[in-house]
């Protein structure tokens, strides 16, 4: 099994959450998060003081996937989020030990 | 300003001579109360009322850091109450009743603890209390503008007594030399320039008010200095959606103020109500498009303090200034409090946190000066001042009335600063600033989330 975790920009949530779910991902783990990256941060201005924001808001998509599932789900993120534009966002693989449904106590694949 | 309203017909007849002899008495024995004008006086007393709270204290409110939104908006709560009754007990009557031979310089005692004033005093063509009351909204406002200077770092308790002598020592006298028929009342003929009137030109309140505040704030950013941590800390606005409503709630407010201090339902009032809207609206494109070419971008913050600058620009002139006239005096009013508060505030390093004197000074001056200017008939004003017959000598009396109240003003603030530093102190501790005003002078928090 793999956790696969996609950092995105905000808008495109909705986005991904529909092609996700037509690959027949059942269910996914999102947080508003901050950070930079080659895009860094931006200019704020209020009567002229100039404050940089060095942290830019995003969303971090989490989904747990079997092996074979992998490849569909980081093509289905990549093709829903990307602009074209710096600060499209990243994807990390992990390596997944065990996953447990905490209500039937199911493990494994069968939890996912 | 005047401060009765004496019928047109009389008024050069008061030019002439009469200028010296107490208007009230004059009054009191004239006039008779116009229920037109006492309706349009009750309103426009309650819009005045209306800017402070909670007008102003939003715009400030919105401006500062969250852990401070409380403090501002009870500093301007408390000088509403605290003015009330400093301008019942003895302030209104030094500043407007006869004060005998030292009359140029300051009132008498007639009406303190507000004695005599009953249900049947006039003033002008109102009732005396509906006039004092009105008069009493602009002696809360002006204090609470200062506000602004030493946000977020000021002791509650030195503020307000800084507040009580700022009124005494300052807003009182410079209320009488200009409106109460002291020596800014005639200006003109003391330096030597008309026969006869040549008033300082001051319709609501731009020496008396705005400049006022402005020289005492920035005076109090001088004497406090900067936050911990200006200008090299981040320190943006918390809430600019209160700021723009409260700069709303001024410039709905300021009819009253400028309208208003026609002290009648006339003419004369309707002009200024239509001059407040079109400067003000020239004012907050101006600043809006200013910081588009100059930032790449128009800013919410921008428009609002635009308009704020337009409403107080425009203040001085709303008497005499035509239409078009008004649209001029906004624009360079917007003008110049945007570079000073962009742009000269920044250089010389002082911490007028929310821009008093870059905003209410600066365009203040700004339409004191150009009130001389717009107040020509042959530019669409009312005419110059009595006894005055050229723009030039005009824009000199302005001009020698905006320099006295920045030396009395700014001398006396000084002063005051320096007196409150000594004995109890201005600033709260570094610990209780970082924490902030909120929880250290008043164990509340703003936002409980």
């Amino acid at each position: 099994m793999k956790l696969v975790s996609a950092v995105i920009k905000p808008f495109k949530l909705d986005d991904v959450r529909e092609a996700l779910g037509d690959i027949g991902v059942s269910g996914i783990t999102v947080v508003e998060v901050k950070g930079f990256g080659r895009q860094k941060g931006h200019t704020e201005l209020y009567r002229g003081a100039e404050y940089v924001v060095d942290f830019l808001p995003k969303i971090k998509v989490e989904i747990a996937v079997d092996d074979a599932m992998v490849d569909q789900v980081i093509e289905a993120i990549s093709n829903a989020a990307r602009t074209g534009k710096i600060g499209d966002g990243k994807i990390f693989v992990f390596e997944l030990e065990q996953v447990i449904r905490i209500r039937t106590g199911e493990t494994g694949v069968d939890a996912l | 300003m005047n401060s009765i309203r004496i019928p047109r017909l009389l008024r050069p007849l008061l030019a002439v001579g009469l200028i010296l002899t107490p208007l009230l008495a004059f009054a009191q024995e004239e006039a008779t109360i116009d229920t037109g004008d006492t309706a349009w006086m009750l309103t426009a007393t309650a819009l005045v009322l209306f800017m402070t709270i909670p007008g102003l204290s939003l715009f400030y409110a919105g401006l500062v850091r969250a852990k401070n939104v409380l403090s501002v908006l009870m500093q301007c709560f408390a000088i509403t109450a605290m003015m009330s009754l400093l301008w019942a007990i003895y302030g209104y009557s030094l500043a407007y009743t006869d004060g005998g031979s030292l009359q140029s310089v300051i009132g008498g005692f007639e009406r303190l603890f507000l004695s005599g004033m009953t249900v049947d005093s006039v003033a002008g063509t109102i009732p005396e209390s509906v006039y004092m009351t009105f008069q009493m909204t602009f002696a809360i406002i002006t204090p609470a503008l200062i506000v602004g200077a030493f946000a977020e770092r000021m002791k509650f308790s030195a503020m307000l007594v800084f507040m009580a002598l700022w009124l005494t020592l300052v807003y009182v006298p410079i209320w009488h030399w200009v409106w109460g028929g002291g020596w800014i009342a005639h200006l003109g003929t003391i330096m030597g320039l008309t026969e006869e009137g040549g008033e300082a030109l001051d319709f609501a309140g731009g020496t008396v008010v705005h400049i006022n505040a402005g020289i005492a704030a920035l005076m109090a950013a001088i004497v406090l200095g900067p936050r911990k941590g200006y200008p090299g800390t981040a320190m943006p606005p918390h809430n600019l959606g209160l700021t723009v409503m409260g700069a709303s709630m001024l410039w709905v407010g300021w009819f009253g103020f400028n309208a208003g201090s026609e002290l009648a339902a006339d003419g004369t009032a309707g002009m200024a109500m239509t001059v407040t809207q079109l400067a003000t609206a020239t004012a907050a494109l101006t600043w809006m498009f200013a910081e588009w070419i100059n930032h790449g971008k128009p800013s919410v913050l921008g428009i609002a303090t635009g308009a704020v600058a337009g409403l107080v620009a425009i203040t001085p002139a709303s008497g005499t200034a035509g239409p078009m006239g008004a649209i001029a005096i906004g624009f360079a009013g917007a003008f110049f409090a945007f570079i000073a508060s962009t742009k000269l505030k920044r250089k010389f390093g002082y911490d007028d946190s929310l821009d008093v004197w870059g905003v209410h000074g600066v365009a203040g001056i700004v339409g004191a000066i150009l009130t001389g200017v717009f107040a020509a008939p042959f530019l669409g004003g009312a005419g110059l001042a009595g006894g005055v017959d050229s723009i030039g000598v005009q824009v000199l009396i302005q001009f020698v009335s905006v320099v006295v109240t920045l030396v009395y003003g700014g001398a006396l603030s000084l002063l005051i600063l320096l007196v409150v530093k000594s004995t109890m102190g201005l600033r709260v501790n570094e610990e209780e600033e970082t924490m902030g005003l909120d929880l250290s002078q008043h164990d509340e928090r703003g936002y409980i989330l």
